[in-house]
């Protein structure tokens, strides 16, 4: 019996918990958010790649070559998320 | 409250197995509603979780006996300290503790991703529930895994604790190999999600690395606890036998190593796509495997709770995991095909690989000779096995070329070095090798072993490597800064920690194998058979019997030993004396033919080491007491006072127990004296140092460009 009604009162809680979100949708402001997130999450991580690589090149990891050619793909890219992050304004 | 125990396992499963439906349905619909319900029902199943955990340590810390797995793994007398580590002892305790560290991984990584990779995550989402929901349905469905069976007619007393596990790194090894294990099923979620979804660029790896490499940290962690424990506990004098539970931890250990460091190759140059997925793939399967073989009994090992009917679904699931990872990684070909390609054998990206594959050989060899006993069985039938002889005819090479490619990784250029700059990386690493080398031969018996010379000499090259790579880090930070050099140093490693955690991370591997390499070359060791005043002599040690101990409830290791004899050893180096007491505590049998006095006899034992620890070398010393001397007495005690009330029993034991101080048989010891044994566990330390650094977050999570930078990527921009 104990079981019985634990289990009930375990799973109502978890029904009204999961089920919520189906109830209402998600409006273009949420997708929109999202989106965004996205991009800041792409854009903190292609920063970061630009550091490393120049790190990579102070410290003798990078010739002045691959250097040049590695750092203008990465800002090529930079430039790319944060045309798509004004995109979103 | 076992039954709400019961209850809240069972709505766990149904919540999983909601998970994975509501899962898969915002994956294949892109609904996002549904995806935050799933997200929801694994928040809901790690708080069942938790409360399905509280249910249980509360019966065991008031050792309720209604509770099936409190009687069998638990007493009254069970010291505090191990009635709360006692759960994990057990099948159904250490199977609710796997789902319990996965819902509240689960949890954090869907937290962290709730706003992110808005495809891979409902897929990641489902799989992560139907990993949870398998662990949970055996818990639910099986009878012997269910962790709140009830008992009609309680015991008076429980049975205890393996007295094998009352030790204070067993309070944290299995915990730490499980929150390893079930750390890595989270980036193998997200690669499946990815593969499902064609998304196989770098954004899973991104969002799932830190949780890799804290699976990879725990993992390392309860590998280098569980060899304490073995040193100091098991009585036989080492850290590592090649025992398949061992070797088991090992295996995905070795594999998440691998990814760790492949992965960068895929975030840096889009390479080594399907090597990375199979990693994953292979590093989540040995993780089952490796509770697989705890759980089966199907090796034979010191560790493996016996045989029990899990094996089949194990087996089945493992089997599942690896068919349908395969199957979709092939059907993925296309989008895992990589851009690039490499530029040359002397590069970051070839000696990664090859980096890569040393460890896989490693962890290919390892499986080999671990299931030598099922693969031998099945070809011959007759079971045979392989000894640690084998193991380290195959494993010290490739450990030796890993410790000089820890070295070489750093350092080396991206798509191609160049003789500059192999010489401005290697130059004084390579020197700083040979006089290793020589000063080793010159000064140090270090020639007797030319493997260990080997070793020695390619770990000085890996420290200054490292050492170099600080300093030439310190010094582009100070051109780059401004900074001054300490300043620079904080800095340079609180804004790339990732990077200098690893570097770190490699100073302690490079430590520890200098413990491995020195204790098992060196190692001194005597057995031998002595009386009271005898004495015997290893590598430079004298050490003397000087008297036998006795004692009755007065077990100093806290274990709850009743029974507790030893020796008092007074050692002699070089004119330098201290003393020891290595001794052997005694655990009453269960068994209900033992006598009433003999069964304090009769029971489990256990070796209570002890050791001067030091950087140069150990002793470790263990005694064997001949309880055949006591036997006459034991034997007569039991026949005349089988019937006598406790306290003239426990007169009658305190007796007998004294006998052995007052006339004291020979016993038998074993004498170890370990070189460097000691730079294992610093070396290990150091590994957890560098990885706590990789993994501390970054100062500022969102760090923007320096104000030069992102002046250059404005005026690009301005022009683009």
């Amino acid at each position: 019996m104990e079981y019985a009604i634990a289990l009930v009162v375990l799973a109502a809680v978890v029904l009204v918990i999961v089920v919520r979100p189906l109830l209402g949708s998600a409006g273009e402001a949420d997708r929109t958010a999202e989106l965004r997130a996205e991009l800041e999450a792409a854009k903190e991580a292609k920063y970061r790649e630009i550091r490393d690589a120049e790190l990579d090149f102070r410290t003798g990891k990078l010739s002045q070559e691959d250097f040049r050619r590695t750092d203008r793909e990465l800002r090529t890219q930079a430039i790319e998320i944060l045309r798509r992050l004004d995109e979103l304004d | 409250m076992a039954a709400v125990g019961s209850a809240a396992l069972s709505v766990a499963l149904l919540t999983a197995l909601y998970a994975v439906g509501a899962g898969v349905r915002a994956g294949v619909s892109r609904s996002r509603p549904a995806a935050t319900s799933a997200r929801r029902a694994i928040y809901c199943l790690a708080a069942l979780m938790v409360l399905a955990l509280v249910i249980l340590e509360a019966a065991y810390l008031r050792t309720d006996l209604s509770f099936a797995l409190v009687a069998q793994n638990s007493s009254i007398q069970t010291p505090t300290f191990y009635k709360v580590t006692a759960m994990w002892s057990s099948q159904a305790g250490s199977l609710m503790l796997w789902v319990l560290l996965l819902s509240l991984f689960s949890s954090a990584v869907l937290y962290s991703t709730r706003a992110s990779l808005r495809e891979v995550t409902p897929y990641a989402t489902a799989v992560l529930g139907a990993v949870a929901a398998f662990f949970l349905s055996l818990m639910v469905l099986s009878p012997e895994a269910q962790p709140f069976a009830t008992l009609v007619n309680p015991p008076i007393d429980g049975q205890g604790l393996n007295p094998l596990l009352r030790h204070p790194a067993m309070m944290f090894h299995p915990p730490m190999l499980y929150t390893g294990y079930v750390g890595f099923t989270i980036p193998f979620a997200f690669a499946i999600g990815a593969l499902i979804t064609r998304r196989t660029g770098a954004e899973w790896i991104r969002a799932t690395r830190r949780f890799a490499l804290i699976a990879w940290t725990f993992l390392g962690f309860g590998i280098l606890l569980g060899a304490l424990w073995s040193y100091s506990e098991l009585g036989w004098g080492g850290y590592w036998a090649w025992d398949p539970v061992e070797n088991a931890s090992l295996m995905p250990w070795l594999t998440g190593t691998a990814f760790l460091h492949s992965i960068m190759i895929q975030e840096r140059r889009g390479m080594l796509k399907v090597w990375n997925v199979s990693l994953i793939v292979a590093t989540f399967v040995l993780a089952l495997l490796g509770t697989f073989l705890v759980r089966s009994g199907i090796l034979n090992s010191i560790h493996a709770f016996g045989e029990s009917t899990l094996g089949a679904p194990f087996l089945g699931f493992i089997a599942f995991v690896l068919i349908g990872s395969v199957a979709l990684v092939l059907s993925r070909r296309e989008s895992l095909r990589s851009k690039a390609s490499f530029d040359s054998l002397a590069s970051r990206e070839a000696i990664f690989l090859l980096n890569n594959l040393v460890l896989v050989s490693l962890c290919v060899v390892i499986f080999y000779g671990t299931f030598f006993p099922l693969i031998s069985s099945a070809l011959t039938g007759a079971e045979a096995s392989v000894g640690p002889p084998w193991f380290n005819a195959f494993v010290a090479p490739l450990a030796i070329v890993l410790v000089l490619l820890a070295g070489i990784g750093p350092v080396i250029a991206w798509r191609r070095a160049t003789p500059a700059n192999l010489r401005r990386s290697f130059r004084i690493p390579a020197v700083a090798m040979a006089v290793t080398f020589v000063v080793l031969v010159m000064l140090t018996p270090a020639a007797s072993s030319p493997t260990s010379l080997i070793v020695f000499s390619f770990i000085a090259f890996t420290i200054v490597v490292a050492l170099q790579e600080v300093w030439r880090g310190v010094g582009a930070r100070r051109v780059m800064a401004k900074e001054s050099w300490p300043v620079a140093l904080s800095g340079l490693i609180s804004h790339n920690r990732h990077r200098y955690g690893g570097y770190v991370v490699h100073v302690g591997i490079a430590t520890l194998m200098l413990g491995v390499a020195g204790s098992s070359a060196f190692v001194g060791q005597r057995d031998a058979r002595l009386s009271p005043g005898e004495s015997i002599s290893v590598d430079g040690y004298t050490v003397t019997y000087r008297e036998p101990t006795a004692e009755l409830l007065a077990d100093r290791s806290g274990t709850g030993a009743p029974v507790t004899l030893g020796a008092v050893l007074d050692v002699n180096r070089a004119g330098r004396t201290f003393t020891l007491h290595p001794s052997r505590n005694y655990y009453p049998s269960g068994d209900p033919a033992a006598g009433a006095i003999g069964r304090f006899f009769d029971g489990e034992a256990t070796s209570e080491v002890d050791l001067r620890w030091g950087l140069a070398r150990d002793l470790w010393t263990a005694v064997q007491p001949d309880l055949q001397a006591l036997r006459p007495s034991i034997d007569e005690a039991d026949r005349r006072f089988v019937d006598a009330s406790a306290p003239i029993q426990a007169a009658i034991l305190r007796e007998i127990v004294e006998s052995y101080r007052s006339e004291p048989p020979p016993a038998t010891f074993r004498v170890i004296v370990s070189p460097l044994a000691a730079w294992i566990w610093l070396g290990g330390a150091i590994v957890m140092a560098g990885a706590l650094i990789a993994l501390w977050p970054a100062a500022g999570a969102r760090r923007r460009l320096s104000s030069v930078e992102a002046a250059r990527l404005g005026r690009e921009l301005s022009r683009a």
